[in-house]
């Protein structure tokens, strides 16, 4: 095992719009099992902030506690992070926004995290809309206590330790749709060409962007007969569509190569252009992304892809009609009444 | 039968049900009181519930400007038919029992050492107003005017007031004032000299100010310049967010856009309202939140985040009587020990200790001051009778050059012009404050990773135990910084000689003080010392050093001051007694007076047997 990471880099990568090379966007070297699904969604973040061609120091890394919420210390090195405290990220995350809307934040949350001891601040968070990319690492289990089942572990699935969950499991995106979330996806930490086009139309939509990455756990969740094991997810998934991210400077290329059956456009004009069946369900219908989500389940299956996206929805700071200048750049020009006020406050309260 | 009597000086209580819109004509009486120059201090006894319950407000007049509560009631104005039998009953003798006589009292009410006046406030507002949704509160109005006649007061001042408060709506001040005078020349008819007791204009106000301290709190939040309240409802702290959400609407929007200069997140708990703190303050905004004892519990873990990782919070804890629900609507000084050392591991906050509302505005906005100084959560213990009743107290002010203290922060510039190693956690001032950093700050320099876990000075994860230790020390010399930045305690010394102090801080201040000033003029000095913050300078401990035994006066069981006193200072128990309150109404100044006579008796200090107060128990 490495514990620092190689300086080389393949001389012929080129650096992208804003002139930063990929490498700006790596953090330290992940302490995580080797094999962790949870590394393969660090990489997809580098990926998709290095293509957005996004200034690294203004992006926010917000994270709560567990394996997951460890990853933002290997990526984004150049960004602030905050790894708080155990379900509260969406809290502090709310708090970081409102001080500072300029900058991007972006929230790494495990499953444990957000469906168990977060799950009021995760649902409260997505009920405002607050301006961020929420991902959930999601393996169905607690991983630094050595693999207890955590809620989103289906019913009846089976981990390393043997007998099968006996509760119904809480479906993270469904929830995010019902409760007005204006982006969600569900995709795989195995499926690159999935993942970093959702983060980046995550990153690019205007509000609460929420997207559930299905991350088996190589040590406790990753037998087959758990729902959550890379062997389940590639034998069990099927993308509701494909789709490609067109971010308002255009600068990637397509990998898909079928017909763009709808095109969805974003708040920042950026556009996701989707391939899908003729037949398939419209994404921007909120309960037809239910219907269709449930369907899938019911027969057994792993629904990917983007689920939902209201690019009309209204954000924190819209819906608070809060100034467009950050609140934490304003001095006491803009906040303090002065003596006068104040004499004249006294003069009411006589 | 003797009579109480006289001027400027009572205890008169009002006995509603709640609802029934009784507090404006009950703050109506106040203020009129005040408006006279009369030093007046309400205190609103009121339940948990919205409407049915029965609530008392109970006001006292003194001209000496003693403003604690004092205990007894010398009048009662009884209105609700619930309590009706315990209002008579718990009237001091010699006191006046002012009811509505539309209904006869019943035949068991048989006390001789009372004076009864029966106002027919039910019948005359009947017979003199058609509306009858008007009917139930100009009736309250009734009553105020017959107040005015019996203690001679000046009819014209109510006037004013009620034309002054019904200025945007002309038509209601017309029946208003009709009611009063309904009232006052019911009462001047049928009661003329009944009562001696009286309250007569005086000069004893000056320029101060009316107000309640939760109002002023959010002024203080106002003036401090915080952008950003993550907050959740609950007694008795709601009205801070409530009024600085008011004063935010007239003060912080932008004129050419119409856009406010404040987020005000209303959080899913209490929990997420302090969390909504952090993540703000960990941005470069000044943030606070309100809550109170039950808030104070669910918060604990973050404000442990919070000490660890160096994030400045101000929290105002608006304190009720605990423990767990506790009555939610009645006072207490009891979240002391629970937040000086809030959060698992150990943990130290800044606390502070206002008095009056003036003090909650300067304290307030001193606490975002002090909190950015010292990256640290520092929390500004009010209480129920602090925040929730109006008191007199001296004008607000602010110094037009005084600009915010943002602490130690590197902006782009000064991060690109360092020639050191800079580490979030590096001391390298030697007062255990490390420079941080805003996210967004410098595109190459400046990140850093804030965490609640253990980090080097670079804030790097660690597990290595000198790091570790390095760190809490660090910590600790820190809170030694704070000793000089929170504000000095505020001693009285009445005789250098003396040998027994007294200390008290909050709202207990006030009635702590009248009971020793009566001591002195009885010829027992006792020096006295009001804390104003946590951590204890040497100040305190000097005081306390200078004296053989302490009294602590506390609205508390346990005595929490005395504990965090005995546990800072490494102080023996024995000196410091405490002296209690803590059935949930303000300390009255005549419990405590028995309270503090008895201590001294049983020690062979006071000399003459204690001159017991009049009236009843408490």
């Amino acid at each position: 095992m490495t514990f620092t990471r190689p300086t080389f880099r393949h001389p012929d990568l080129l650096p992208n719009a804003a002139g930063f090379n990929r490498r700006d966007y790596e953090g330290l070297i992940s302490t995580l099992c080797a094999g962790c699904g949870h590394d393969s969604i660090s990489n997809a973040i580098i990926q998709a902030c290095f293509e957005l061609a996004l200034p690294p120091h203004r992006i926010a890394k917000m994270s709560g506690i567990g394996c997951s919420s460890k990853t933002p210390a290997y990526f984004l090195g150049k960004s602030h992070g905050f790894n708080s405290v155990h379900g509260r990220m969406p809290s502090i995350a709310t708090g970081a926004n409102m001080a500072n809307r300029d900058l991007v934040y972006l929230g790494v949350s495990g499953d444990g995290d957000t469906a168990s001891i977060g799950m009021g601040q995760f649902i409260h968070a997505v009920r405002r809309n607050l301006h961020m990319l929420y991902i959930v690492m999601n393996n169905g289990c607690y991983g630094l206590t050595k693999g207890q089942y955590s809620a989103t572990a289906d019913k009846g699935s089976k981990s390393k330790k043997g007998p099968a969950n006996a509760l119904e499991s809480i479906d993270l995106c469904e929830l995010a749709i019902q409760l007005g979330a204006g982006f969600v996806g569900r995709s795989f930490s195995g499926d690159k060409q999935q993942l970093v086009p959702m983060i980046k139309a995550g990153l690019s939509h205007g509000g609460l962007a929420f997207i559930d990455v299905i991350s088996p756990c190589v040590t406790f969740n990753n037998n087959p007969e758990s729902t959550k094991s890379y062997h389940w997810v590639r034998e069990h998934s099927e993308a509701t569509n494909t789709f490609d991210f067109v971010p308002v400077r255009p600068s990637i290329t397509t990998e898909y190569q079928e017909d763009v059956t709808e095109t969805v456009t974003l708040h920042d004009n950026s556009v996701i252009n989707l391939h899908k069946h003729p037949d398939g369900p419209d994404i921007t219908d909120r309960r037809q992304a239910i219907d269709t989500l449930e369907d899938h389940k019911a027969q057994g299956m792993i629904l990917t892809g983007v689920l939902y996206v209201n690019p009309e929805s209204l954000d924190t700071h819209e819906i608070l009609n809060t100034c467009e200048r950050p609140l934490n750049s304003l001095g006491e020009v803009d906040l303090c009444p002065g003596s006068a006020a104040l004499a004249e406050i006294n003069a009411a309260h006589r | 039968m003797k009579q109480l009597e006289g001027v400027n000086d009572l205890v008169i209580r009002f006995a509603n049900v709640n609802g029934s819109g009784s507090a404006s004509a009950n703050n109506l009486f106040a203020k009129a009181v005040f408006r006279m120059g009369v030093p007046v201090s309400p205190k609103n006894i009121f339940p948990s519930n919205i409407q049915g319950l029965p609530t008392w407000y109970e006001v006292r007049v003194n001209e000496h400007g003693y403003l604690g509560r004092r205990g007894d009631v010398d009048m009662v104005v009884a209105v609700n038919g619930q309590t009706l039998r315990q209002d008579y009953e718990g009237l001091a003798s010699g006191g006046y029992f002012i009811f509505d006589s539309s209904k006869p009292l019943p035949e068991t009410f048989q006390r001789d050492d009372v004076v009864v006046i029966g106002i027919p406030m039910t019948q005359l507002c009947n017979d003199t107003f058609e509306n009858p949704r008007m009917r139930p509160l100009l009736k309250n109005i009734i009553y105020v005017g017959a107040l005015a006649a019996l203690l001679d007061m000046e009819l014209q001042v109510l006037i004013d007031s009620l034309n002054k408060q019904f200025r945007k709506n002309q038509k209601l001040a017309a029946p208003n004032i009709q009611a009063l005078e309904l009232g006052y020349q019911y009462a001047s008819e049928h009661y003329p000299g009944v009562c001696k007791l009286s309250i007569g204009r005086s000069d004893r106000v000056g320029d101060a100010i009316f107000m309640d301290g939760n109002a002023a709190t959010a002024l203080g939040a106002l003036y401090g310049g915080a952008t950003v309240v993550g907050w959740y409802p609950i007694t008795p702290s709601t009205s801070v967010i409530e009024a600085f959400g008011n004063y935010a609407e007239k003060f912080r929007v932008e004129a050419d856009t119409g856009r406010i200069k404040v987020a005000i997140v209303q959080a899913e708990d209490e929990l997420a309202a302090i969390g909504i703190v952090i993540g703000a303050c960990w941005n470069g905004a000044r943030a606070f939140t309100a809550t109170s004892g039950p808030g104070i519990s669910l918060m604990a873990e973050f404000l442990g985040l919070a000490y660890f990782a160096e994030i400045p919070v101000v929290l105002i804890d608006v304190q009720r009587t605990g423990p767990s629900t506790g009555m939610p609507t009645r006072t207490q000084q009891s979240d002391l020990l629970a937040c000086a050392y809030a959060s698992h591991g150990d943990t130290k906050n800044v606390l502070l200790f206002p008095c009056d509302p003036k003090e909650c505005f300067e304290m307030t906005a001193a606490a975002f001051d002090l909190a950015e100084r010292l990256q640290t959560p520092v929390i500004v213990m009010s209480d129920l009778d602090l925040g929730m009743n109006d008191h007199q107290c001296p004008p607000l002010h602010w110094d037009a050059a005084r600009r915010y203290d943002r602490g130690k922060v590197l902006d782009a510039a000064q991060l690109e012009a360092l020639t050191t190693d800079w580490g979030r956690y590096l001391d390298i001032d030697g007062d255990g404050i490390c420079y941080r950093t805003y996210p967004g700050t410098h595109p190459s320099k400046g990140a850093y990773f804030t965490r609640g876990t253990s980090r080097d000075e670079h804030s790097g994860y660690t597990e290595d135990s000198t790091s570790y230790v390095h760190n809490m020390e660090r910590l600790l010399l820190k809170w030694e910084t704070a000793k000089s930045l929170v504000p000095l305690p505020k001693s009285k010394i009445r005789d250098p000689q003396a040998k027994v102090g007294a200390i008290f801080y909050g709202t207990t201040t006030h009635s702590a003080e009248e009971v020793i000033d009566r001591l002195h003029l009885r010829g027992m000095a006792i020096n006295s010392l009001r804390i104003c913050a946590f951590p204890f300078q040497q100040e305190v401990m000097d005081f306390i050093a200078q004296h053989d035994l302490i009294y602590i006066i506390e609205q508390n069981r346990d005595g929490q001051m005395r504990s965090l006193l005995i546990n800072e200072g490494n102080l023996l128990p024995e000196k410091l007694v405490a002296i209690t309150s803590f059935d949930g109404l303000p300390v009255a100044s005549r419990f405590l007076s028995r309270a503090l006579d008895t201590a001294l008796q049983e020690r062979g200090l006071l000399p003459q047997p204690a001159v017991s107060g009049p009236g009843g128990v408490q």
